[in-house]
Formats: C-alpha cells, sequence, structure tokens
C-alpha cells in the first residue's frame, strides 16, 4: 500500500465529540496533515478550534486560504466557505452553494483531497445526520485511496456513516473507539 | 456521476478553457483549478452532456451557450449585509473617511445578483453620504447583472439578511428598504439611483475609474495567485490615495506585492487603505 501523506476527516451531528475522541489519540509526530470538515454552523471554527485544542495533541488551526497544508497540523475547514485542496497542496476556498446544505461541504473537501493525494490519502466519515461526504469517499476510493468508515450502529447520527458505507463501501468499518490507532499504525507504518 | 481518468479530465479541461478563451473572450486560465473544475463537472451534470468535451463542442458551435455557460462558471452567491461586522466597520470607519471627499466614487466588482450593492446603498443612505456617491456596480455575468438591477431576492432570505442589517447597525427595519409580495422581496428601486451596474471582467478589462472606495469580496478566493496580483494590481491603480479597499472577511493579501501598496485600516476584516506615499519602487 502507498504511503499515506494526508489525511481528510468529515462529520456533522454529533461530531465535536468524535472528534475530540479521535484527535486525542492521534499520536504526535504527526508526519501528515489532519484536514477536517465538520458541519458547525456559521459560528464555526470560532468555537471548534479551541475546543478541540484543548483535547488533541496536535496543534489545531482554522486552514487558511492560500497557505500550504502542513503537516503535523489539525486544519479545520473556516465556517461559512467551502474547503479545498488544490494540487499544488494549498488550500482554497470557494462561496459557491451549499452542497446537501452544508458550507463547508465534506464533498468538496473530499473531492479536491483525493485530486491532490490520490491514492496517498485516507477519508475518514464520523458521525452525521447528512449525505454529505459519501461521495467525495467515492472519489477518494476511486484515485485509490482509503476509506475508513465509522460503524453506524455506535455513530451518535448514523445516516452520514451509512451513506458513506452504501455510496462508497469502506476499507475499514470499525467503532470510534479504533479509528485514532488505526491511523496511528498506518501513519508510522514504513 | 461517472468518475472520469483524471489525465484524461485534464486534456478535456484545457480545450474547455482555450474555447472559452479563443472563441468568446473569457478567460478563466488563471482561474484557481479546484473550484474551476468542480464548477465545469457541475456544468457537465446541468447540461447532461456526459463530458466536458461535449461541452466544448457546444460551446464552439452554438453560439448562445456561452451565457449558460458563464452563469454556471459564476454560480453568485451573496447575502445582504454578509458578515454584518464588516458592514459595521464601513459605517462607523470607512464613511467617515469617505466623508472628506466632495464627490464619492464606488467600485463594487464582483457585484453578482447585487446584495451588496444595495446594502452598500442603505449604509449610505442612513449615513447622509448617498447624494455624494456613485457606485458602479460591475460583473462578467450578464444574468447577474440583470438580477442585480431587479433587485428582486427569494422572501425566505429576508429574516436573516434582517438581523444581519440589525448586527450591522442598522438604524431602522430592513423592511423599510422592500416590498414583499408571494414568495419575493423587491428592493427599494430609489436605492439605485446613482448605481450604475456595467459588464467588466476582471481578467480582461481595465481600470475605468478612479475610486475613494472599492469592495470586492470573495472573488479573490476564485484568482490563483497571478491572477490575484494582478487584480489587486488594477484595484490599486483605480483608488485615489488614501482610498479604501475591503476583501472578502478571510481573503488573504499576504502573498501579494500589492499588499505593500495598502495598510490595514482593519485587518481582521480585511478593509485597507491605499497608501498615500509612492512606494520605493517609484510606482504611486
Amino acid at each position: 500500500m502507498a504511503r499515506l501523506e494526508a489525511i481528510v476527516i468529515g462529520c456533522s451531528a454529533g461530531g465535536p465529540g468524535a472528534l475530540k475522541t479521535v484527535l486525542r489519540a492521534l499520536a504526535p509526530p504527526l508526519p501528515l496533515p489532519v484536514v477536517v470538515c465538520s458541519h458547525s454552523g456559521e459560528s464555526g471554527t470560532d468555537l471548534l478550534v479551541p475546543l478541540l485544542a484543548r483535547h488533541a495533541r496536535l496543534p489545531v488551526r482554522e486552514a487558511r486560504e492560500r497557505w500550504p497544508v502542513q503537516a503535523g497540523i489539525i486544519h479545520l475547514a473556516p465556517p461559512g466557505y467551502h474547503l479545498l485542496i488544490e494540487r499544488d497542496r494549498c488550500f482554497a476556498y470557494s462561496v459557491d452553494a451549499p452542497v446537501h446544505y452544508s458550507r463547508p461541504s465534506i464533498d468538496v473537501l473530499f473531492e479536491s483531497a483525493a485530486e491532490a493525494y490520490g491514492e496517498r490519502l485516507a477519508g475518514v466519515m464520523l458521525t452525521g445526520a447528512s449525505p454529505d461526504g459519501a461521495q467525495g469517499l467515492a472519489r477518494i476510493r476511486h484515485a485509490g485511496g482509503l476509506a475508513i468508515v465509522q460503524d453506524p450502529a455506535e455513530a451518535l447520527a448514523p445516516a452520514m456513516p451509512q451513506a458513506a458505507l452504501d455510496q462508497a463501501g469502506a476499507d475499514h468499518c470499525l467503532p470510534l473507539a479504533r479509528i485514532a490507532p488505526l491511523l496511528n499504525e498506518l501513519v508510522h507504518r514504513e | 456521476m461517472e468518475l472520469t481518468d483524471p489525465a484524461l479530465e485534464d486534456i478535456e479541461l484545457e480545450l474547455f478553457v482555450r474555447a472559452l478563451r479563443q472563441r468568446h473572450g473569457y478567460d478563466f486560465g488563471l482561474y484557481a483549478p479546484a473550484s474551476l473544475r468542480r464548477r465545469v463537472r457541475q456544468l457537465v451534470q446541468t447540461h447532461g452532456t456526459g463530458t466536458i468535451s461535449a461541452l466544448t463542442g457546444r460551446l464552439l458551435h452554438e453560439p448562445e451557450f456561452v451565457f449558460d455557460v458563464i452563469e454556471g462558471l459564476s454560480v453568485p452567491v451573496s447575502d445582504m449585509f454578509r458578515d454584518p461586522p464588516v458592514f459595521r466597520a464601513l459605517r462607523e470607519q470607512v464613511l467617515p473617511l469617505l466623508a472628506s471627499w466632495p464627490r464619492i466614487n464606488i467600485w463594487q466588482a464582483g457585484c453578482a445578483s447585487g446584495q451588496e450593492v444595495y446594502s452598500l446603498a442603505i449604509l449610505l443612505e442612513e449615513e447622509g453620504l448617498y447624494e455624494r456617491c456613485q457606485i458602479y456596480a460591475t460583473d462578467f455575468n450578464p444574468a447577474a447583472l440583470r438580477r442585480a438591477r431587479e433587485g428582486i431576492y427569494p422572501a425566505r432570505a429576508a429574516q436573516a439578511w434582517s438581523r444581519n442589517y440589525l448586527a450591522a447597525g442598522g438604524c431602522h427595519s430592513l423592511a423599510d428598504y422592500y416590498s414583499a409580495r408571494y414568495e419575493f422581496i423587491k428592493l427599494d428601486q430609489r436605492l439605485r439611483r446613482n448605481v450604475s451596474f456595467a459588464n467588466h471582467n476582471l481578467v480582461t478589462d481595465k481600470v475605468f475609474c478612479e475610486a475613494q472606495l472599492v469592495l470586492c469580496r470573495n472573488v479573490l478566493i476564485y484568482f490563483a495567485n497571478p491572477l490575484q496580483d494582478r487584480v489587486l494590481a488594477l484595484f490599486s491603480d483605480s483608488l485615489v490615495r488614501g482610498g479604501v479597499l475591503c476583501l472578502g472577511l478571510r481573503e488573504s493579501l499576504e502573498f501579494a506585492p500589492s499588499a505593500a501598496d495598502f495598510t490595514a485600516v482593519e485587518a481582521d476584516l480585511r478593509i485597507y487603505r491605499r497608501n498615500v506615499f509612492c512606494s520605493p519602487d517609484g510606482k504611486a
């Protein structure tokens, strides 16, 4: 399997709690970037960045337009904008129409990340009550990347991981507690 | 949606961009690629052409089709008083600066469907400056300009826009400025009396006025760095010394050479003032 170069994570309803669990268990130093798209309303990252920063062992920041996607950092999509990753691995924003009523949209992030990283990408779908992200995850798999989906049976809101499983399938469908250990193992595998 | 081989799609996209440029004079070659690719894929879906190449074919052979394409590629999305703190700062900090000029030219670049133009007109009206102002509201999408002129918007947006208006320091009720009918609101057309809507393409067109204020919000995010730099230079050239530039709330100037021409009035709100003195390279 190709060495991973980035991890993208999508979540919606119940997302902040699930993110805490995953990010808390991601072990530094992390040789790649983590990019998170969470549907969190207009207040968005203003609240989520400090919340997650308290729990993560890695720096948490809002992804900045035109800036390079940096390893070792957890980047969050800004509220009210779609977050994309260009092929030169810099962040881009858009105010295109919401996707499945959401901006930022997980589909938009995942599809662009699949273009930028191809098979060297892992996409993670967590709890949520929206079909957003399913098509993006399918793109990631089609480009040869890895799909990890939280087991809908234990997700706070099962609709999103279920839609992802239905549309994209998964390489790993796991309870939340086992996702970070798997990522640690994949990341540090030579 | 069928997934295509990325290398093949790259060729198709390149030909599509070339056809738009050579056949119709619209240059998307320096747009940020990820969003452009997404919009073109959406056009394929909307028009059911199956491939980008088929879009290109229609673009070459059906002269009117270009307007559908431009509409799809510009996807104007905005709100009245979007980002209220910005409009509050315009009201409280920028308009008092502008008041020192006897005539005030304002250029709203990339006005899309006009929500921000009407917001601005309301602000100027309430601050007693409107009669001295000429607003040039430009966009390259003729359909968006038509909607902007009409000032008709879905009524379901009105509630959020009213909240924005009040958060931006509005002293009346937004409803004073529109009439509601069925599912739509129509902005008071008197707000348009000093507004000129005009077609202007930031990619290919030049300076056309000397402005005291240029607003261009959430347009530069779609441009790759070289084009962003060029457009910022265009704004700098259009502004009088001491004139004000207002960009989108999360647009970054950090990487642009023109950043040196400006000093932040409110850095967090992306409000800048063109420097009064020349920069060291002699450029005004």
